[in-house]
């Protein structure tokens, strides 16, 4: 291949949400440059929150993201709340895990079943799949359809949910709506266990790199909304610190922003490293079946996310069952909320990663200036370097297959490149 | 309650003309009181997942999405998707799981409606901003006109 040009281009890649593009260029069979384009619409979003008042902000950036918007609305009311100087506890806080708990769900089981396991069942994808395997695409859409009833319930409805405010909900629900929900996650909560044990069994290239992992971490229990973020190489900041470790730049090829930890560089944030920092938080059935499938404490492997991921199913499931169990109706839905000047900063747990809001409010609670830092923004520059690893050492595959591997890579961290249309390009470029 | 008919606008509003689908149900809902039943029509970002359990109930299904196939932009296709798969690359979808896709599982999984429809309105711009092409808002009128002429003289319409 020494001094041939070589281009791969794939238009359109899928099962992966949102809209960018990837290039590599390989020279004397060598990687010379990959670059992972995204186009990023949360930019828009901090234009539009703008002079709009405090309470609206969980329900316009729910806008943001149909697969994750949960997560949106976390990060925003707890940095309203930071900045009020209030602080939910008690059911209601209970309840606000529980919707993470949905909506880990409901993201997780996308992923593990529709997006990623093709991948290693060698289908295109999960339409191929459920003509072969039926009953397992059945399985995986109805752990799904768990998690929206748990959103659907508290969030009011299942996609871009309502019922979340400032201080609170809306509408809290009485203890025989949540008990409604028990069976199937009960159902959820086997299966969950039986997808651990399907995934562990499928083969994994070896391919572990030295991550710096970022998330939060919470002594008592897996973060969800709450802890301090730290890394496994010494990081153990606030959010308010936030922006005095991470570091936004702009890149010429991309409209989003790259993040990385000052002097360090870049970080990868999501399931992999919340499992690795909070191993000792999971619960003991979910502890128990990452140690059954083969997992250690940590996971230095991309391509095992689909443990991971399933791991957190489990998780999720059990740990919703155990805020119903101990859910007692709040008196009030929500706490009194005052608006004051001040800025809040709050970082929580979307299914793909770390979440960073920040807003700087009026006395009278408009939002004078807002702030949105996405897990795949963050995760965007250690993408790119593994894709660098991962390019060099298959560098000898005919074009389809790199193209094909490289595609699959970019799965692993189950990108979510927009929340929007998603043309992806890929361009691989020898010379 | 298991309704005779489902209308499910497809979109996403600050996507330009995404919103189509969208535009169509807001505009048929205009139209029909009182002649569609309660809930008949449903708004829905186009998670694949999500329309599988919308849809899975109900007799007859009419999908109205936005598309990006080349056409001149408020271009109206009508598919019956029973009889034949769409092309997954007609269909703009703002999910990793598209509804082209999602129709096709659903074909796998046995679990297609009984009568089923996609109306597709090809957009031209889908750049983040909420300003749809005019075409788009003519096409968008049009398409709920017409979906509210099938139902008046479908024999769904006296359940």
């Amino acid at each position: 291949m020494t001094n041939d040009t070589r281009i791969i281009k794939v238009d359109y890649l899928a099962r992966v949400e949102g809209e960018g593009a990837l290039y590599v260029r390989i020279k004397d069979n060598t990687v010379k440059d990959v670059k992972l384009k995204i186009f990023e619409p949360p930019r828009f979003f901090e234009a539009l929150l703008r002079g709009r008042n405090y309470s609206e902000a969980p329900d316009i950036t729910a806008r943001i993201c149909g697969i994750c918007p949960v997560a949106y609305q976390m990060s925003a009311v707890h940095a309203m709340e930071g900045a009020f100087g209030v602080k939910v506890d008690g059911q209601l806080r209970a309840l606000r895990r529980l919707l993470y708990c949905g909506e880990w769900i409901e993201s997780h089981s996308l992923h593990v079943y529709m997006l990623h396991a093709p991948d290693f069942l060698g289908y295109p994808d999960v339409v191929r799949l459920a003509q072969d395997y039926p009953e397992i695409v059945k399985r995986g859409l109805r752990m799904k359809k768990a998690g929206n009833a748990i959103v659907k319930l508290l969030g009011g409805r299942e996609v871009h949910p309502i019922n979340v405010r400032v201080g609170g909900f809306y509408r809290v629900p009485t203890a025989s709506e949540l008990v409604s929900l028990v069976e199937e996650l009960r159902w959820g909560r086997d299966v969950a266990l039986e997808t651990v044990r399907w995934v562990a069994q499928l083969s994994f290239p070896d391919f572990e790199q030295d991550y710096e992992f970022v998330a939060l971490h919470h002594p008592e229990e897996y973060p969800m909304n709450e802890g301090r973020l730290v890394s496994n190489k010494g990081l153990d900041i606030t959010a308010q610190e936030y922006e005095q470790h991470f570091i936004e730049e702009h890149v010429p090829y991309s409209t989003a922003l790259h993040s990385h930890l000052q002097k360090r560089g870049a970080y990868l944030t999501g399931p992999l490293a919340r499992y690795t920092l909070n191993f000792d938080q999971l619960s003991p059935l979910a502890q128990e079946a990452a140690r059954a499938a083969g997992l250690g404490s940590a996971c230095y492997n991309p391509f095992k996310s689909i443990i991971v991921r399933s791991v957190e199913i489990l998780y999720a499931f059990d740990e919703a069952l155990r805020v119903i169990e101990n859910y007692k109706m709040p008196d009030a839905p929500a706490i009194e909320v005052h608006p004051r000047a001040g800025t809040g900063y709050a970082c929580t747990e979307a299914p793909r990663g770390t979440l960073y809001h920040r807003y700087r409010l009026s006395d009278e609670g408009l939002i004078m200036d807002a702030k949105i830092v996405p897990p795949t923004s963050q995760n965007q520059k250690r993408i790119e370097q593994d894709l660098w690893s991962y390019v060099a050492r298959a560098i000898s595959l005919p074009d389809d297959q790199l193209t094909w591997q490289c595609e699959q890579a970019i799965r692993n961290y189950d990108p979510c490149i927009s929340c929007s249309t998603h043309f992806l390009t890929l361009h691989i470029e020898r010379e | 309650m298991p309704v005779s008919i489902l209308i499910i606008g497809i979109g996403n509003e600050y996507r330009s003309d995404d919103v189509a689908g969208l535009l169509a149900a807001r505009m048929l809902r205009t139209l029909s009181t009182p002649a569609l039943p309660e809930n008949a029509i449903i708004e829905s970002d186009g998670d694949g997942a999500a329309l599988l359990d919308l849809w899975q109930a109900e007799d007859t299904v009419i999908l109205i999405d936005a598309s990006f196939s080349g056409l001149p932009a408020g271009t109206i296709t009508r598919f019956d998707p029973l009889d034949y798969p769409i092309p997954p690359s007609l269909l703009v979808s703002s999910h990793a799981f598209g509804l082209a896709e999602t129709i096709e599982l659903a074909r796998r999984l046995d679990t297609l409606p009984r009568s089923l429809v996609v109306y597709a309105i090809e957009g031209k711009n889908f750049s983040v901003g909420m300003n749809p092409s005019p075409e788009i808002e003519q096409a968008a009128r049009a398409v709920a006109q017409q979906i509210m002429v099938e139902w008046q003289t479908s024999p769904a319409s006296d359940c």
